[in-house]
């Protein structure tokens, strides 16, 4: 990426978070791309919306023993990432309403989501 | 843009997702296990020929064949590419969204 160019970056995340590496991978690519300042949007359809479900417990003690990573979607707007947008038939096919989310985020219809998606200059497919 | 399929929509829903977003005149590519959804005589077959009056469609040849199929076997309409063709459409198609 050459200095002072801003590009349009799409991270779609469609995986549940624990099943497999995809969830963490995409939050890990996240935090990397929000170093060189470009405009980023996160975006979560199908399964992928269980990622941003509140009141995870994955300790040692009481659970599976794998890191908690979904604390960390609370530390993206100190990255200046606030553009999390969620697709609302997956939200609802999993009867999950906002409330259910571990951050705020915009529930937005294909349609919406589908037009954002063709604005973009490069979509991270997760 | 280009939208890519690889996996079978008989086990994930990759596919049906896939065409819920896209949009009008967009691409849609089915390779690997995606192959699958691309095939006549399937319980997609009716999906694919709605999908096929909206977008342009296209299977990767290789994968196809790989699976013990030949191409006479795809649903008409559906584009044969082969790895050439895949390069060609990322190029004429960017952005690119992997429905994995």
């Amino acid at each position: 990426m050459s200095e002072g160019v801003t590009k349009k970056f799409m991270y779609l995340n469609r995986k549940a978070p624990y099943g497999t590496i995809y969830a963490l991978e995409s939050l890990e690519v996240v935090l990397i791309g929000a170093a060189f300042e470009q405009e980023v949007n996160l975006v979560f359809i199908d399964d992928g919306v269980y990622q941003l479900k509140g009141n995870q417990n994955t300790s040692v003690n009481s659970g599976i023993g794998v890191k908690d990573f979904s604390k960390t979607y609370r530390a993206l707007e100190d990255y200046d990432i606030d553009k999390l947008y969620v697709d609302k038939d997956s939200m609802t096919a999993r009867g999950l309403t906002e409330g259910d989310f571990i951050v705020p985020v915009q529930v937005m219809d294909s349609a919406q989501l589908a037009e954002l998606m063709q604005q973009q200059d490069v979509i991270l497919s997760f | 843009m280009l939208h890519t399929v690889n996996k079978s929509p008989f086990e994930r829903v990759s596919l049906d997702s896939c065409l819920r977003f896209a949009k009008p005149k967009d691409a849609i590519l089915l390779y690997e296990d995606g192959v699958y959804g691309a095939l006549a005589g399937t319980r997609f077959e009716s999906t694919m020929t709605e999908a096929l009056k909206k977008f342009r469609i296209y299977v990767m040849v290789p994968d196809v064949e790989a699976r013990g199929m030949k191409v006479d076997r795809v649903m008409a309409g559906i584009q044969p590419v082969d790895y050439a063709g895949f390069v060609g459409l990322v190029e004429e198609n960017c952005p690119v969204q992997a429905w994995l």
